[in-house]
Formats: C-alpha cells, structure tokens, sequence
C-alpha cells in the first residue's frame, strides 16, 4: 500500500511537517511548565477534535447541530466502563470503542435533520445534550453506583506503559488528534466531503446527482458524534482525569459552537484555529487584569468581559466574514503574497540561482 | 440536422403517461402524455406558467403527480425519487441554477460522478489505493468535460463567483459528468446572450452527437428550439397542444393561438 501522503500537495506536507516538529520536537523541548499542558495543550488538542466533530456535521453537511457535549459525555462514559468491564480491549481498543457508542447515539440523534433543518433542527439535536446527560445520572450503573458524583478516571495504560505525566497525556493527546485530523482531512477533501458540501450547499440538486440525503447526512452525524466521543473520553481522562456529567454540560456544547464558529465553518484547520482562540482569550484576559491593572479588576468582572467580546466577535464575524479565522488567515496570506511577491520561497531560489 | 447521424433516433425510452398534478386547487398539468426517443433531442415549449417545469420535476421526481405513470425504458417506475431517477441514468439541470455555490467547479462536476464513486467513506479517509484509482478516474472525466465545456480557466473558482451564462454551463457540466442516458435541461439558455446561447446549443448538439445523449429541453427561444430539436411537444394551461416535428408544430393552429393570442 503506498504511504497516507501520496495525494496531498508539496505545501501540505511542509505545512504538516512544520507542525509535527512543533508539536513534538519544540514544545516539549521548550516548555517545561505543566500548567501549560495540563490546562491549555490538552484540551486544546481534545476540544479541537471535538471541534471537527462539529465541523463535520455543520461546517460541511450544513446541519445545524447543538449537542456535541452530549456526544463527548457518551464517549467520556464509555471509556470509564469499557476499562473498568472490558479491560482486555486496552486503552487504543476502549477509545475506538468509546467513539463508535457515541456514533451509535449521533445516527439515533441525527435522524430529525431528515425531517427538520435550521433553528428547528438545532432544538431536536438539543435532546441529545439533555437525554445523554440524564441518563448517565438516572442509571447508577453507568458511575459504577458511585455515591459521591465524581468519579476518577482510570490510569493511562498502553501496552502495559502507564502515560500519567502531563508529558505522555499530551503525547497521547497528540497522537490521536493527528491521526484522526488526517482521516478528516481525507474526508472531508474526497468524494466523501463532496457529499457532504453538496448537501449542505442545495440538497435538492445533490439528491438528483444520486446522492442520498438520508445517507448522507446520518453518516456525518455518526462520524461527528464519533469524533466528538473520542475527545470526551480523551477530554475526561487526559484533561479533567474525573468523570462528571455536569463537565459536559450545554455551555461547553456553545463552547465547541463557537470554536466551530470563529475558527471557520467548512475548515479542518479553522476548528484548531478556533479552540486556541477560545481557550487562549480567558488566560489573556486575566494575565492583563493581573498585570496591567494589577488586580484593580475584579475576576468576576473579567470573565463578564470574556462573554462580552465573544459575542460581539461573534456577531462581527458573522457580518464581515462568516467563514471566520481560518478565512481571515488565508486573506492575509493572500495579501502578503501579493504585496511582497519576492518573499517567496522558490522565487528566492531561482533569483539567487541567476545571479550565480 | 441533416447530415447522417452516428446514433439512430431510436425507441421510445421515456414515457409519460396521462400526469396530472395539482398544488391544492391550482391545476399545473392535467392528464399529458408525451414520449421521448432514445438519442433524440426532445424540446418542451409553452406560454409562461403553462406547466412545463413542473412536467420535469415529475419526470425527476421532485413532484409526486396525482395521476399518471413514468416509464423509463418501457418499464413502470412505481415510486419516483430524484435518486431512484438519477440511478436509473436521468440527471438534470435547473430553472434557477442548482449549483453548489461554496464549492469550485471542479468539485461541482465532481459530484456528478457521484453514482460512479463506489468507495465508502472509511476506504476514503485511509486513501486506499483504490479510492485512488476511483478519484483519479473521476478527476479525468471531470476534467474532459471541463475542457469541452472550454471552462478551464475557472475550474476551480467556487460556483457562486461566476457570471449567470458560465454557471449555467457548469451545470450543464455537471449533469454530463453522470454520463446519464437522458439529460433534462430546464431553460439551459435563459438570460444568455446571443454568443452565450450559441455556445449552448452547439455543445448540446455535440454532446447528442457524440454521446448519443437523449436530450429533453424547455426552451423560450424560438429560433433555438426549432434550430435544434428533433421533436417539439407544446403545453399550454397543463395540456398538451401540439406535438410533432418543429414544422409539423409550427404550423399548428393551436400552437399559433396559444402563442400569438386568439380573437375572442
């Protein structure tokens, strides 16, 4: 079998390249602090996974869904009981399982898009985010009948290696993020991602093209709610190491909206884009409250503050450029280009080789 | 027309047989029959309103008829989807443009070849080399057709940045892409110009020439009907008025009143 990379463009592999030795050869070498990758490097990489869960299912189906907490707590769930019953399926096993529950919950759930679309599509799928999250509180078993409401996560063990240092968790993180933003990319470039765009952009037309709605759409449901499963079970074991169904509640459903929203619909890239934003613009706010006005501010009025300019971004992004930063990027790039055309890498080559 | 043609106007392959359709108690088409020979060019023509977009969407599928059966090759279709009719060979353009705008026309044609991508989405995200082999095939076909529709150029600006005379033949394209036995174009040459419209016709006579493509077309432009159709069927108020050759039609009185107004 030739090698994943055989149809990607020379720019893809560079660019992958970039953030391969960035991901696992500069951070760990430069950043020592655990705070950074317990609380920004590890959910950034679980929230971005769930974020192209959602990404899948609105920025190319076009189906306006709002549940990808629920879908990250059945993961999340999953996970805790097929290692605590299963324990022969291991970590990589239990995952993959995990992430196939919650694509079992995204088809049950994304059968209405056949029926409703828009705002009333966005209500149905809300029953996702509250049955999901009921029912793991309704039925003991699924806690273990543990009294005290918060479970702790199992250890991380593969291949009999236990990964508990924020280091490993974060290479974990990593390792599954990559592989499963590749298999998106895959996608979402092939005939599979054709599908989806053409019934996001005029079903009517698709489904005289021979492709089927009802397929079509319940597939990107289920491989939304799978992504969004595997980043709750990563996002309960590597991030929180807890499991609690109130972590999953409908705010951090807006949460994953938003990333989806800001980063870019219809982009892979945007969802990474877009959760670094969110989860970045609190730290920045508080480290300016703390620095610059040297505490003056309250920390109750920071994070009002936080709500206040997401929404307005929202609402600028929505006017001026609703395919969000990931667009805005690729504009500055363009104007870049434009603008100094000789700082082009090949342009660069070939001018020096002339003048030798 | 004259000249000898590489495939023979042959059976009948499409049949419409006595469709009535009513939205409430507005009556669009009422119990018309008509059919379509296989490799002919087949145009419907009619007044505003009299019912000739709503024939095609029973055709495709789009509208359930009250009344009435479609038969595709001398069979009955019992239940019409637009997918079921797309599978069986029938693809189509639209009155008001049904592109996927977000989408480069490289991509749009490439949806076309829908029905001939067999790979599911698992084989797709592992880039299997068959996935491969399938998506290059595609690739190729789509860019043939590029090239003849002479849009290369633009094929990979998204849809919804073009001119209305260029996207219209990127639907065009798009509905060759399915390599369908039948193409319905509804008002392919709507809002063109005189070039654009030439163009148009040259390439639909071209892709009946060489495909041997079953064409049925609504069109406003008289002169484009008569030029390029085999056989012309005329509604007027959901019925069929007139039926025959573009002279047998021409020479209709019905047809003359139904166009040009009848003294009352």
């Amino acid at each position: 079998m030739k090698p994943v990379f055989m149809t990607y463009t020379k720019k893809d592999i560079i660019n992958l390249a970039i953030c391969m030795v960035l991901s696992v050869l500069i951070i760990p070498t430069f950043i020592k602090t655990e705070y950074w990758y317990t609380s920004i490097l590890i959910p950034w990489l679980c929230l971005a996974l769930a974020t192209i869960g959602q990404q899948i299912v609105m920025g190319y189906t076009g189906q306006l869904a709002l549940g990808a907490a629920g879908f990250m707590a059945a993961g999340a769930f999953a996970m805790f009981n097929l290692i605590l019953r299963v324990p022969d399926l291991g970590f990589v096993g239990s995952l993959i399982m995990s992430g196939l529950i919650a694509a079992a919950f995204g088809i049950l759930f994304g059968l209405p898009s056949l029926k409703v679309r828009g705002i009333y599509l966005m209500v149905a799928t809300l029953a996702s985010q509250f049955f999901i999250i009921w029912m793991i509180d309704k039925f003991g078993w699924f806690k273990n009948y543990d009294s005290s409401g918060i479970i702790t996560a199992q250890d991380i063990v593969i291949l009999g290696k236990p990964f508990t240092t924020p280091l490993a968790m974060y290479f974990v993180c990593l390792a599954v993020t990559t592989v499963l933003t590749l298999l998106a990319m895959n996608m979402a470039r092939g005939s599979t991602g054709r599908n989806w765009m053409a019934v996001r952009d005029m079903d009517i037309a698709a489904e005289s093209m021979g492709v089927s709605l009802l397929r079509t759409k319940v597939q990107a449901f289920a491989i939304s709610a799978f992504y969004c499963g595997v980043a709750g079970a990563l996002f309960a074991f590597c991030y929180l190491k807890s499991l609690e169904p109130v972590a999953f509640d409908i705010k951090l459903s807006f949460k994953i909206l938003f990333m989806c929203i800001l980063g870019g619909l219809g982009t892979i890239n945007g969802a990474f884009i877009g959760a670094a934003f969110i989860l970045l613009f609190p730290v920045l706010l508080n480290a300016i409250g703390n620095n610059v006005f040297h505490g003056a501010i309250d920390a109750t009025i920071i994070s009002s503050i936080e709500q206040v300019i997401f929404g307005g971004l929202m609402i600028i992004f929505m006017i001026y450029e609703p395919l969000g930063m990931a667009k805005l990027w690729e504009n500055i790039k363009q104007k870049w280009k434009t603008k100094f055309p000789s700082i082009n890498l090949k342009n660069l080559k070939s001018s020096l080789s002339k003048k030798s | 027309m004259a000249q000898e043609r590489k495939f023979k106007i042959g059976k009948p392959i499409l049949e419409v047989n006595n469709i009535s359709l009513s939205f409430g108690g507005v009556k669009a088409i009422t119990d018309t029959s008509f059919n379509v020979l296989e490799h002919e060019v087949r145009a419907i023509i009619g007044p505003n309103g009299a019912g000739k977009s709503s024939m095609l969407n029973c055709i495709n599928g789009i509208y359930k008829p009250q009344q009435g059966t479609v038969s595709f090759r001398g069979q009955q279709i019992p239940n019409i989807t637009p997918n079921i009719m797309a599978q069986m060979g029938l693809s189509r353009t639209f009155q008001n443009l049904a592109l996927f705008k977000r989408m480069s026309v490289l991509d749009n044609i490439l949806v076309g070849r829908k029905l001939h991508t067999k790979t599911n989405f698992l084989e797709v995200a592992l880039q299997l080399p068959k996935v491969k082999k399938e998506e290059k095939l595609n690739r190729e076909r789509s860019e043939e057709i590029i090239s003849f529709l002479e849009i290369e150029d633009i094929k990979d600006t998204p849809v919804g940045k073009l001119p209305y005379g260029l996207q219209k033949k990127v639907e065009l394209g798009r509905a060759l892409a399915t390599d369908s036995t039948i193409i319905l174009l509804d008002e392919p040459m709507a809002g063109m110009n005189v070039e654009e419209k030439r163009d148009m016709c040259r390439f639909i006579l071209k892709v009946n020439d060489e495909l041997g493509t079953t064409m049925v077309l609504i069109e406003h432009d008289m002169g484009v009907v008569m030029d390029i159709s085999d056989r012309v069927v005329v509604l007027d108020y959901g019925k069929v008025i007139g039926d025959g050759t573009p002279d047998e039609v021409r020479s209709n009185q019905k047809v003359i009143d139904a166009y040009l107004g009848v003294e009352h």
